[in-house]
């Protein structure tokens, strides 16, 4: 089945299994890397991308369900205002470890601070449940979040 | 090309391409090592650990795997700071894997920073050396003359500069000094070492760049999923191949022969299972769920976590298989002890859980393989994949990629095995990945434990005997990988009357290095039963510990018990311990010794009446040397650290039913979530040592700080891990 999509502000075309998830479209088809592969499941957020701005995981979504909306990975932050903003964050703390789930992580922090421009402690707990840093580098994450929102981070 | 030998490595100097200043070494041994017709058919290589260009950029070679410990960023940095160049002008590039070329490259046991302390700080150092020798031939004054700054020689009496970049062509021509002669830097003088420096490769990490084993693609390219029996090295009686066949983009399925033995599985031989590939790595997925295959029948179907607990307890009441080591006499000294403590612990299997699933890329053809992994231990790979393929081990280059996450599970090479194999047989390039029920049940994992112990304390408060009955897991009187414990491991020396007893459950289940290897359970019990005899001698937990490391230093070689204390008084005037605290909270403390470093901890829990325990913070004390490299790597990694020993304190355990793990994903595997965890306070001492590796020893104590500080809030001792909270109810 051929699917027209639009990721990143660009159209593009794959043609796959209406079940095949989004996020294997993107690594596979697209050669859109950032999203990565943890657990298929829904269960640790690295496949994070934004559909119209929500973050979604991209291993449960079907392309079949994905249509003509806007879908955005870690790949096109740098032109995003909010995303690039968290992404300095991340750079200057130097939050990763290994590195594999923070693509993940900024793309769930960053839609954290569309819908909530200073998240406070338990704003942040809610939205970046659902990412796993095998790491652990969650007191980083959180001070990142903070600076990022213009926030002091103690 | 001049060369200097030194008494184990030939250092060599060459002009290379773009006229580049290139510096490196043929490591010796080689001969040695493998016989004169051996080196004289493969002549050692030179690497080029530093090649300075033209234009003032200065390469450095990664020598070691990455896998989030920082060690492509702290290595280098040695050398930057003896060569005395600016950081941003230094680009690192990744080793392939060739010890024959760099030495050793591997990732574990928090080695590395040890090891390369002095060395790659000499290889610095002679390349300064050399661009000093240069200048001054050039001015000719005497070399001593000359001084250094960012890439640049100075000749302060003559006002007069040079850079490094155009001084390439001339030190190319210099005789190299022996490495052991350079001056090293006086501490005081660092500029790079000491600086909280981000990590090289962190801006492609948060703009999505393709830096991992998963992201890697060569042209014409195939995906395949490679399907092992539940139970460990089970055959595959039969498997319906036509039916995964049939999915569409698949483009063969077939089924490999493997090792049914569990030794060999853990030194990276194949397994027995079956292999689908395909053009897409979900459509290989897709057509695994039809292959509906039958294993052949296995012993190991026999084992169940029950069973080893119940096998354990048997045992504990025997006689032990052996004694490893028997100092004073407990048996009289419990008998006689003011007070006594009997005590079992448990500790589970646990799995690595890397979140990047393992993978490998290998690319077959004519008698040849290449590979590309993100491993942390590559080189033995190479002997275990031409065995398999029928080919010489030359005839394997294997090509690091970052991994995403190591913590040991990438020591064993059993992904690279897997996508040679699938590649031979299909006649294409091949990624094999794991997926997350992969990953969860065909790990090597950290071995359970149970310890059965004794201990004894005077009326003064002193512990006087100590007898631990330790179960584990081996075979034929041999340990499983890492299921063991040192002799001298602590207590052992501290105690007069000590007593370590094991006996072993050959259980079939592959175990492994994971991070902390034996000090990650041991310490628990260790530290938890030293706060058992503390309550029993009415005594401070602190004050106890301090009594117990009060031993002549003759007495523990290679412990340093001044080092201990230290670091336990720094964490008590941190924690404030001591302080009254609400009903219902607690203070624990714990300390350890591994990897060389010393740390010792403090948790602080708050209990709620229905038992939910919340970690409020954890305050980290730590003696690794005079010198931290990059603090902002090493606070990541104590940090890490200690998060992912609350994670194995709260949530994870392996169970095994019918020879198979019974846990397949993040659900019922669950690892700590950014809403668990504590703030952390981090210290280190700089102690007159040479520095230690930081990636595992701050793991250990955090277990126990926190399960002794439940007790402190609760009454309630924890002996079992991970922590039941339903226990934990007021
Ligand atoms: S891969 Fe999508 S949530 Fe884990
Ligand atoms: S940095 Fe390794 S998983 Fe988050």
């Amino acid at each position: 089945m051929a699917y027209t999509l639009n990721v990143n502000g660009r159209t593009v075309t794959a043609d796959v299994d209406p079940a095949k998830p989004l996020l294997w479209v993107l690594r596979e088809d697209l050669n859109v890397l950032g999203p990565k592969y943890g657990c298929g499941l829904a269960q640790c957020g690295a496949c994070t991308v934004h559909i119209d701005g929500q973050p979604v995981r991209a291993c449960i979504t079907p392309i079949s369900s994905v249509g003509t909306k806007r879908v955005v990975t870690i790949e096109a932050m740098e032109n995003d205002a909010v995303g690039k903003k968290v992404q300095a964050a991340w750079s200057e703390i130097d939050v990763a470890q290994c590195g594999y789930c923070q693509a993940g992580q900024i793309m769930s922090a960053t839609a954290l601070i569309k819908s909530k421009p200073k998240p406070t402690d338990a704003d942040i707990n809610t939205a970046m449940q659902g990412n796993i840093c095998r790491c652990a580098t969650y007191t980083r994450i959180r001070r990142a979040i903070k600076r990022a929102s213009g926030q002091s981070e103690a | 090309m001049t060369t200097t030998q030194t008494r184990r490595d030939t250092l060599k100097v060459s002009l290379g391409a773009g006229g580049a200043f290139v510096l490196g070494f043929t490591l010796a041994g080689k001969a040695g090592a493998q016989g004169l017709a051996a080196a004289n058919a493969a002549p050692g290589k030179l690497n080029t650990y530093v090649t300075i260009a033209p234009d003032g950029i200065v390469s450095i070679i990664a020598k070691n795997p990455e896998v989030g410990q920082g060690i492509k960023t702290s290595l280098p940095m040695l050398i930057a700071e003896e060569l005395d160049v600016d950081w941003s002008k230094v680009r690192t590039v990744q080793a392939i894997a060739d010890q024959a070329t760099y030495g050793s490259q591997l990732v574990g046991g928090s080695t590395a920073i040890p090891q390369h302390w002095q060395s790659l700080r000499r290889v610095g150092a002679t390349a300064r050396a050399m661009m000093i020798a240069a200048a001054a031939e050039e001015w000719k004054c005497p070399p001593g003359e000359c001084a250094t700054d960012a890439g640049q020689v100075i000749h302060a009496r003559t006002n007069r500069k040079v850079t490094y970049g155009s001084l390439c062509t001339k030190a190319a021509c210099i005789t190299p000094p022996d490495p052991a002669s350079v001056q090293l830097k006086a501490s005081k003088d660092f500029k790079i070492i000491g600086r909280p420096t981000p990590q090289v490769d962190t801006a492609a990490i948060v703009t999505g760049q393709p830096l991992f084993g998963i992201d890697f693609k060569v042209p014409g390219m195939l995906y395949a999923t490679y399907l092992k029996a539940p139970v460990f090295g089970a055959k595959v009686a039969s498997a319906d191949l036509a039916a995964a066949k049939a999915v569409k983009g698949v483009r063969d399925a077939f089924i490999l022969d493997g090792s049914e033995n569990v030794n060999d599985l853990m030194n990276g031989a194949l397994a027995p299972g079956v292999a689908v590939v395909a053009d897409s790595w979900w459509t290989a997925q897709q057509a695994r769920a039809k292959l509906n295959v039958q294993w052949a029948a296995h012993p190991t179907s026999r084992s169940s976590s029950e069973g080893f607990l119940a096998q354990a307890q048997t045992m504990s009441r025997g006689a032990p298989l052996r004694t490893e080591l028997k100092a004073g006499d407990p048996d009289p000294a419990l008998a006689s002890a003011a007070k006594t403590v009997e005590a079992a612990y448990h500790y589970p299997f646990i799995s690595h859980a890397n979140l990047e699933p393992q993978n490998c890329t290998a690319s077959y053809k004519d008698g040849k393989v290449e590979i590309w992994s993100p491993s942390q231990y590559p080189e033995p790979a190479k002997a275990v994949v031409a065995r398999q393929l029928g080919i010489t081990a030359r005839d394997v280059t294997i090509n690091m990629v970052r991994g995403g996450g190591g913590f040991g599970r990438r020591l064993v090479n059993d992904s690279v095995v897997e996508a040679a194999a699938i590649s031979k047989q299909v006649g294409a390039p091949v990624k094999v990945l794991f997926s997350r029920e992969d990953e969860m049940k065909h790990d090597f994992y950290r071995a359970a434990g149970y310890h059965f112990l004794k201990g004894g304390v005077d009326s003064g408060g002193k512990i006087t005997a100590w007898k631990n009955h330790f179960v584990s897991f081996g075979k034929n009187g041999a340990y499983s990988t890492a299921a063991n414990i040192s002799r001298t491991e602590f207590p052992a020396r501290f105690v007069p009357n000590y007593q370590l007893d094991v006996s072993m459950i050959d259980g079939g289940i592959p175990t492994g290095f994971l991070r902390a290897p034996i000090s990650n359970g041991v310490a628990f019990i260790t530290q938890s039963f030293i706060d058992e005899l503390a309550v029993a001698a009415g005594q401070d937990p602190m004050a106890f510990r301090l009594k117990m490391l009060d031993v002549p230093a003759a007495q523990t070689p290679g412990y340093d018990s001044a080092r201990a204390i230290a670091t336990i008084r720094k964490v008590a005037e941190m924690s404030n311990w001591g302080r009254r605290m609400p009903a219902r909270s607690g203070l624990g403390m714990a300390f350890h010794f591994a990897h060389s470093g010393y740390f010792a901890q403090v948790a602080e829990v708050k209990v709620a009446a229905n038992g939910d325990l919340d970690i409020v913070k954890v305050w980290s004390v730590c003696d690794v040397g005079r010198q931290i490299i990059n603090p902002l790597g090493a606070d990541n990694q104590v940090e890490g650290s200690i998060l992912d020993g609350i994670s194995h304190a709260l949530y994870q355990k392996i169970t095994v039913k019918d020879g198979a793990v019974q846990q397949a994903s993040f659900g019922d595997y669950p690892l700590l979530r950014i809403n668990k965890a504590p703030a952390i306070e981090n210290h280190y001492i700089l102690s007159d040592n040479n520095p230690t590796g930081l990636g595992e020893p701050a793991l250990p104590p955090v277990i126990p700080a926190v399960t002794n500080a439940i007790f402190a809030a609760t009454g309630k001792r924890i002996r079992t891990l991970p922590i039941d909270t339903a226990q934990l109810k007021a």
